[in-house]
């Protein structure tokens, strides 16, 4: 029998604080500062070298990134997009041991004609992000959204891989020298083999010749773009189709530049939300693609989110500790309430639990791991016609388009 | 006594000042979170309230820092500041 005992209220209430401070869980000497997951506390040193072991941890895991290979940096100024420029740049600097090998870039994607946001504004955070983009000279491209108007309709479609994809049964090493193999025979006259591939980068942007600030855009443009993000009616769409726009940009820039991967920031709370927001847009089907560690939907350019395993906590604190500067850039829904988009009110949902049940996150996370396609459906293989015009996914559906999509095509026609 | 605060993010809803400098009025009993909390809805906040707190606390998505340490190592809203202890607020919210 439960019996509520008088004296025991009062305790209960009462959460002391600590007497005696934590000692970190893993080094057990230096004062804790952090708490991540379930009560595991981090001193700083210690916090420092999970975070950035994970990330190596987490492309050596998942070989998907061949040394030499040119990688797009989709940075959005976000705390999670400007950690993982900052990884980037910590696994590929010189002392780093097994350093990472390959070549980066980063794009910036320019959507406050979306937001509503006016020139001036724009270009205070487009100034503010290319100089710390110059600070890691790596070739850099800031793209506007505008721009969308002007993408070939190729962008629609999924590419072959550029190289031949080799047998799956082939070792990763195999993949590695195959891959070396094709673009050697690709490449006859400039020799790119890794060192001199950085340091040719490095050497263009340092000329300021290469970095493309794309031509600026007239107000005709801009208005075409507010009209086409007015007349969706929803917030819920007009953040779909921001996203869906995004894509396409972030695709066509890495097809015309010559890069076969594009990494993205999703962080672990990013990814358990939109899992979850996903399944209520009825994108269930391809929760595979949309979550996990690479996204092979485009065939010649593979999508990879190398920050899946970092909490937006995780991120938060490291950049706040070690300095790293990060913009915020209103977006469509900064101040929206709770409830304005389906998007809004399964983020609030998902962080209101999480601060109760702290393995919310965490176990969405592992279940979206267990969402594999044996093989995926989603390749080439699978006739253009039976592909979904937005996304590049294969239908789920017998009608035109995925539904979801069918709506989100009638409201802008 | 005299409080440096910081914000990342939720600076919108303070009239866009990341960096304020606090001194709160003397009072008996010293101050803890929980009445900083509430200090700063009734006399700092511009805007919309519950993107910041909510209820007694903040607003979960919010990570607030003490002295650079995660405010639950130190007790959450039981925490008593002392002077010139530097608060910062970090938001990991999209929508603030």
């Amino acid at each position: 029998m439960c019996q509520v005992d008088e004296e025991y209220n009062g305790q209960l209430e009462h959460r002391g604080a600590p007497r005696v401070s934590k000692k970190c869980v893993k080094c057990k000497e230096n004062t804790a500062v952090l708490i991540i997951r379930a009560g595991d506390a981090f001193c700083r040193g210690c916090f420092k070298d999970y975070f950035i072991h994970k990330f190596r941890a987490m492309l050596g895991k998942n070989r998907v990134i061949f040394p030499g290979e040119k990688v797009l940096l989709a940075v959005s100024g976000g705390p999670a997009s400007i950690s993982m420029l900052s990884q980037v740049q910590e696994g590929l600097s010189r002392d780093a041991p097994k350093k990472l090998r390959f070549v980066p870039g980063i794009i910036y994607i320019d959507d406050g004609g979306a937001s509503g946001q006016s020139m001036e504004e724009r270009k205070r955070a487009v100034a503010q992000l290319e100089s710390v983009f110059r600070a890691t000279n790596y070739h850099y491209h800031i793209v506007h959204l505008e721009q969308v108007s002007s993408l070939p309709s190729s962008v629609l479609e999924a590419g072959s891989s550029a190289t031949e994809k080799p047998e799956t049964g082939l070792s990763y090493k195999a993949a590695v020298d195959h891959f070396i193999q094709t673009r050697k025979n690709q490449n006859q006259h400039s020799d790119l083999s890794v060192e001199n591939g950085q340091s040719h980068l490095s050497s263009l942007s340092m000329q300021e010749v290469q970095n493309e600030v794309t031509s600026p855009i007239t107000p005709e443009h801009t208005q075409a773009l507010q009209r086409l993000f007015a007349s969706v009616r929803t917030l819920t769409a007009k953040e779909d189709l921001l996203h869906t726009l995004r894509q396409h940009l972030i695709l066509h820039t890495a097809r015309t530049q010559g890069y076969t991967k594009v990494m993205m920031g999703d962080s672990c709370s990013r990814l358990a939300i939109k899992l979850l927001s996903n399944i209520s847009l009825g994108r269930g089907a391809s929760l595979a693609m949309d979550t996990g560690f690479s996204d092979p939907r485009y065939g010649d350019v593979v999508i990879v989110r190398p920050m899946r395993d970092y909490s937006s906590k995780e991120i938060a604190y490291y950049n706040r500790m070690f300095d790293i500067p990060s913009v915020f850039i209103p977006g469509l829904d900064t101040k929206a309430q709770d409830k304005a988009s389906i998007q809004r009110l399964t983020e609030s949902f998902v962080t209101k639990l999480q601060t109760d049940f702290p393995s919310t996150v965490s176990t969405i996370y592992r279940t979206s791991e267990k969402l594999h396609t044996a093989c995926p459906p989603q390749n080439t293989n699978t006739q253009l016609s039976a592909k979904c015009l937005l996304c590049v996914c294969a239908l789920d559906t017998k009608l035109g388009d995925c539904i979801f999509h069918l709506n989100c095509n009638t409201l802008i026609t | 006594f005299l409080l440096p605060l910081g914000l990342t993010h939720p600076h919108l809803l303070f009239g866009s000042v990341k960096e304020h400098h606090v001194t709160l009025p003397n009072q008996s009993e010293p101050w803890d979170m929980k009445q900083l909390l509430v200090w700063i809805r009734g006399n700092m906040l511009k805007e919309r309230p519950e993107l910041f707190v909510q209820g007694d606390t903040v607003r979960p998505g919010i990570l607030v820092l003490i002295n650079d340490a995660d405010w639950e190592l130190m007790g959450e809203l039981e925490y008593e500041l002392q002077d010139k202890d530097n608060v910062v607020f970090i938001s990991t919210l999209h929508g603030g």
